[in-house]
């Protein structure tokens, strides 16, 4: 244990700043085996993953262990490979490198799941979906998949995985965990009859054949059946039985399981917080928490960092929504049409982390945006790509300004609100943090790590 | 004037934004007053006979199996509309299926529509991916300089009858080994870069909608439009493949 002891007193050194990876990276180097030592005495470990989804989804079911009475090591700043699985518990742990706490909740990025899964042992594992997303890095959702649908045959069997019936690829995956928690949407008001572009599951994995959906929800996710081998949506065990959508102003939603069902408002904006709150609520389900604990969990969850939090500016509101795959754009456009703001920042990156291929942006349907009377900031390291889409989607010249440098952009978009309204922000990840860099230097808000 | 636009297997090769590609063709029609048809065609269903340009996007493996079998059903009318002077134009895995075969990383072989003269073989899941910015000179008179995005498994190698559509200054290109990229021949063209490539790079959008109206109208002028912004995009992409990242 002397690794460990040393990697605790590093903890303790390097506990300056917000850096929420580099301490794991130490750790792994002093000690290989340190995420497995670390957490080995937590319990429940739950773990989620999954393309959109997994920064809520986490902190609801946190939140709800913590309200139930157990103290949680979370990863919540949003660093999920595996230096900064370990940098939180590192975090968390004492000098003998003991966590100070019992339970232990991860999000996990998709293409590092299949490697800790077996190291981190969760009694719980839930997976929120399958996006295309930086496909730069993941290659082709299809891979993803197939590394998921390997490494949850080697799950033991006591694990349970929550996984949504809605979308056709994770809950055929799904079917090779040992106990599979379905949940899913079943008030077809909250969805629509056609799928939207940027859906790429549609093709049975058996058969090869289109599925036929009576109703879409977001991108791919519906309720769906294969006309020829009769695979259809599982029926979920964990559902949303009712849903009122409140646009930025957040969702209501009837749960239902086992017989038991109860009404949660949640601020979080959108369908796909819908769909968090009701991963969250199978994970509870399925750990045996009372519904009282995920409901309290729920509402007094405020929108994460860049995930639809709302700040206030001199006057006007900032809203962030974090934008990093054409279903979550898509998702965030919606929002924005509703809301019918005047002013809007959108910033592409095209660091690793945001893809380093900005191509997806043309799979997003920014059609959808031209009867707005807004106006468009373009900013990141993209902008021009940015520009170019808005223009093939029929976005008029006049409306749009192309400013690479996101604080001068930020400053261009402040001024096109007006008194009282709302300034919409949809970075990329990267734009994100250097977004939150800039308005926590002009004092709008707190630094991430204290999120 | 008048142009028909044939998108192949959209919902199947709509991978990476392909559908930029269509968006400009029919854009850049537009802005010179032509009339343009856009027919989607999905799997088991016959190609349109009027077809003045046909577009046909990547996809991932599995869907390649798929969109391989389809293709073979269209070999014919396929080959009779390149044939008539109809323009072919085709990303990633929809070029490796316009060549003779195309192995993939499990070995089984699938044989192409032999429309252009290139032979593709994924050497593996295990070997590396060719991912990453492009920029290449493109041997197409008055395109000049092309960029993209590429991401591929299959490496693709040139016969005789296929000349390279670009030669690659930044990136892989087909193998990663003989500085190509892309192939084109007569009307048929192939391409891995993604992006996607016809918004960005304007005088190739240029020369095909000219190539395809050429089949019903002769050689055509059209006329010029304000490209700035697609200028200002192609720069921005240049510029980013040259910084290592």
């Amino acid at each position: 244990m002397a690794a460990g002891r040393a990697v605790a007193t590093l903890t303790r050194l390097l506990r300056v700043g917000g850096g929420t990876v580099l301490p794991g990276r130490v750790a792994r180097w002093l000690c290989p085996q340190a995420l497995e030592v670390l957490s080995s005495s937590l319990e429940p470990v739950v773990l989620v993953s999954g393309t959109n989804g997994k920064t809520t989804t986490a902190r609801l079911v946190a939140r709800a262990l913590e309200i139930a009475g157990l103290r949680t090591v979370h990863n919540r700043a949003g660093a999920n490979l595996h230096a900064g699985l370990l940098a939180s518990l590192v975090v968390a742990s004492d000098l003998r490198g003991r966590p100070r706490a019992q339970a232990g909740v991860f999000e996990v990025d998709e293409a590092t799941l299949p490697s800790v899964l077996p190291i981190l042992r969760p009694r719980v594992l839930v997976l929120t979906n399958l996006f295309r997303d930086q496909l730069d890095r993941y290659a082709e959702v299809e891979r993803v998949a197939e590394a998921w649908r390997h490494a949850l045959k080697r799950l033991p069997p006591s694990a349970a995985v929550c996984y949504p019936a809605d979308d056709p690829q994770v809950a055929e995956v799904a079917q090779q965990a040992p106990v599979g928690v379905p949940f899913g949407i079943e008030d077809a008001s909250a969805g629509r009859d056609t799928l939207e572009e940027a859906a790429d599951v549609r093709y049975c994995y058996r058969c090869g054949v289109p599925y036929r959906y009576t109703v879409a929800f977001l991108s791919h996710a519906g309720h769906y059946a294969c006309p020829v081998c009769g695979w259809a949506r599982p029926r979920p065990s964990v559902r949303a039985e009712e849903v009122q959508l409140r646009g930025a102003a957040g969702s209501g939603v009837r749960l239902a399981w086992d017989g038991e069902s109860v009404t949660v408002q949640t601020s979080l904006p959108g369908l796909y917080n819908v769909y968090n709150v009701l991963a969250a609520a199978a994970a509870c389900h399925a750990l045996g928490l009372p519904a009282r604990a995920l409901r309290e969990a729920v509402e007094s969850t405020r929108p994460a960092f860049g995930r639809g939090e709302r700040l206030a500016w001199d006057g006007v509101a900032v809203q962030i929504l974090l934008v990093k795959n054409p279903a979550g754009f898509n998702e965030a456009l919606r929002l924005v049409v509703l809301e019918r703001p005047r002013s809007l920042l959108v910033a592409i990156n095209d660091r690793t982390a945001d893809g380093k291929d900005p191509s997806w942006l043309w799979d997003v349907d920014f059609e959808g945006l031209c009867d707005l009377e807004a106006h468009v900031t373009a900013s990141g390291l993209r902008a021009e790509e940015l520009a170019l889409r808005l223009k093939y989607a029929g976005w008029p010249e006049e409306a749009l300004t192309v400013e690479r440098d996101l604080a001068r952009a930020l400053r261009i978009a402040r001024q096109r609100t007006p008194p009282g309204g709302v300034l919409f922000c949809l970075p990329t990840y990267t734009a994100l943090l250097e977004l939150r860099q800039i308005l926590s230097r002009w004092g709008v808000a707190p630094p991430f790590w204290e999120d | 004037m008048e142009l028909v636009l044939v998108h192949l297997f959209p919902d199947l090769l709509n991978l990476y934004g392909d559908r930029g590609n269509l968006i400009a063709l029919r854009e850049r029609a537009r802005r010179r007053g032509i009339r343009v048809t856009v027919r989607q065609v999905r799997l088991e269903e016959p190609l349109p006979r009027d077809g003045d340009l046909f577009l046909v996007g990547g996809g991932e493996d599995r869907q390649q199996t798929l969109v391989a079998q389809a293709l073979r059903g269209s070999t014919g009318q396929l080959r009779s509309a390149a044939q008539s002077g109809a323009v072919v134009f085709a990303v990633c895995g929809g070029y490796q299926l316009l060549g003779h075969a195309y192995r993939t990383a499990e070995g089984q072989e699938l044989s192409g529509v032999g429309l252009l003269d290139v032979v593709t073989e994924h050497p593996g899941h295990n070997t590396r991916r060719l991912v990453g910015d492009v920029v290449a000179t493109c041997t197409v008179p008055g395109v000049g300089e092309l960029v993209g995005f590429e991401n591929h498994g299959g490496r693709t190698r040139l016969g005789p009858g296929a000349r390279p559509l670009a030669t690659v200054r930044v990136g892989f290109g087909n193998n990663g080994e003989d500085g190509t990229e892309g192939a084109w021949c007569g009307t048929v063209f192939g391409t891995y870069l993604h992006g996607p490539v016809l918004p960005k790079n304007p005088r190739f959008a240029d020369y095909l909608l000219r190539l395809a109206l050429r089949r019903r109208y002769g050689d055509v002028h059209l006329q010029s439009l304000d490209d700035r912004a697609e200028e200002a995009a192609h720069a921005a992409a240049a510029a980013r493949a040259r910084v290592p990242r």
